[in-house]
């Protein structure tokens, strides 16, 4: 019986062999965000569960959640949040059959990340404020 | 009823299968509609929590932070976000593992695991929501 023959199969180029553009690097981030967001929610859970432990596993989550550390995961977390659900928008503003075209496409992607890092901004300075 | 097959003979599907029409994969639109409905709840929900989050984050004691879970409002928000959340990431994350991972039996565990991890983010979630605020009636 003769050998078959495999024949490697065709890939598609990857991720670094194009150049970056808008709509590219805001689909990466929008897929990052979401994994990262993914993981995020256990700090959530935890604190939750340390809340509905009592007050001495509580205070411990709450301390590390004031912390320089703490914070700066909160601040993060933050704009992952909104970058992910500006971006989730945009994807359904796709599915709607809109914004298809280059110069709308390019400018939603634009906004994703100016209107995420602005909704951060004013999240913690209204908090701040406010609270 | 028309049949315009070819050749009926030819076919091993049962007529169940081919009304049905879910082809090898055994399942349709559910995940993406799914995916979709959730991210449509996900906004307001979302949104409700960021605010939630700050006013617990401005009253950091033990009583104030009971206090606020267990008012009704916040509490079925939050059950709300939770349900929403954790099937919106479950499905997200079973795209992004189909994506990457291609031996099989290692991507069925990812899926697996995926899931058991939305599971119990969700129970350990909604059960501490509940425990804290149910039966607290502020006065």
């Amino acid at each position: 019986m003769a050998e078959a023959k495999v024949a490697p199969r065709p890939l598609s180029p990857h991720l670094q062999i194009y150049r970056w553009s808008w709509t590219m690097a805001m689909s990466v981030v929008h897929r990052i965000t979401g994994v990262a967001l993914y993981g995020g929610i256990a700090l959530f859970a935890i604190w939750l569960v340390a809340l509905a432990s009592g007050p001495s596993a509580f205070d411990a989550v709450q301390w590390f959640f004031g912390s320089p550390v703490g914070y700066l995961i909160l601040f993060g977390y933050t704009w992952i949040l909104m970058h992910h659900m500006l971006g989730g928008v945009r994807h359904l503003v796709w599915d709607f059959g809109h914004g298809m075209e280059a110069a709308q496409r390019i400018n939603m992607a634009r906004f994703t990340l100016v209107g995420s890092v602005a909704l951060t901004l004013a999240i913690w300075v209204v908090a701040f404020i406010a609270f | 009823m028309a049949d315009n097959r070819a050749d009926t003979r030819v076919s091993m599907r049962t007529p169940l299968a081919r009304v049905k029409g879910l082809g090898a994969s055994g399942h349709g639109v559910e995940h993406w509609w799914l995916h979709r409905m959730t991210a449509v709840s996900n906004v307001p929900l979302i949104i409700a929590f960021v605010i939630i989050v700050a006013a617990l984050a401005a009253s950091p004691s033990y009583q104030e932070a009971i206090g606020i879970i267990s008012h009704p409002l916040v509490a079925i928000i939050l059950i709300l976000a939770v349900i929403s959340v954790t099937n919106h990431m479950r499905l997200g994350m079973q795209i992004v593992i189909e994506d990457y991972v291609h031996d099989k039996g290692l991507k069925i565990m990812a899926v697996i695991a995926n899931n058991f991890y939305a599971v119990i983010i969700a129970v350990a979630c909604l059960y501490a929501i509940l425990k804290v605020s149910l039966g607290r009636i502020l006065v």
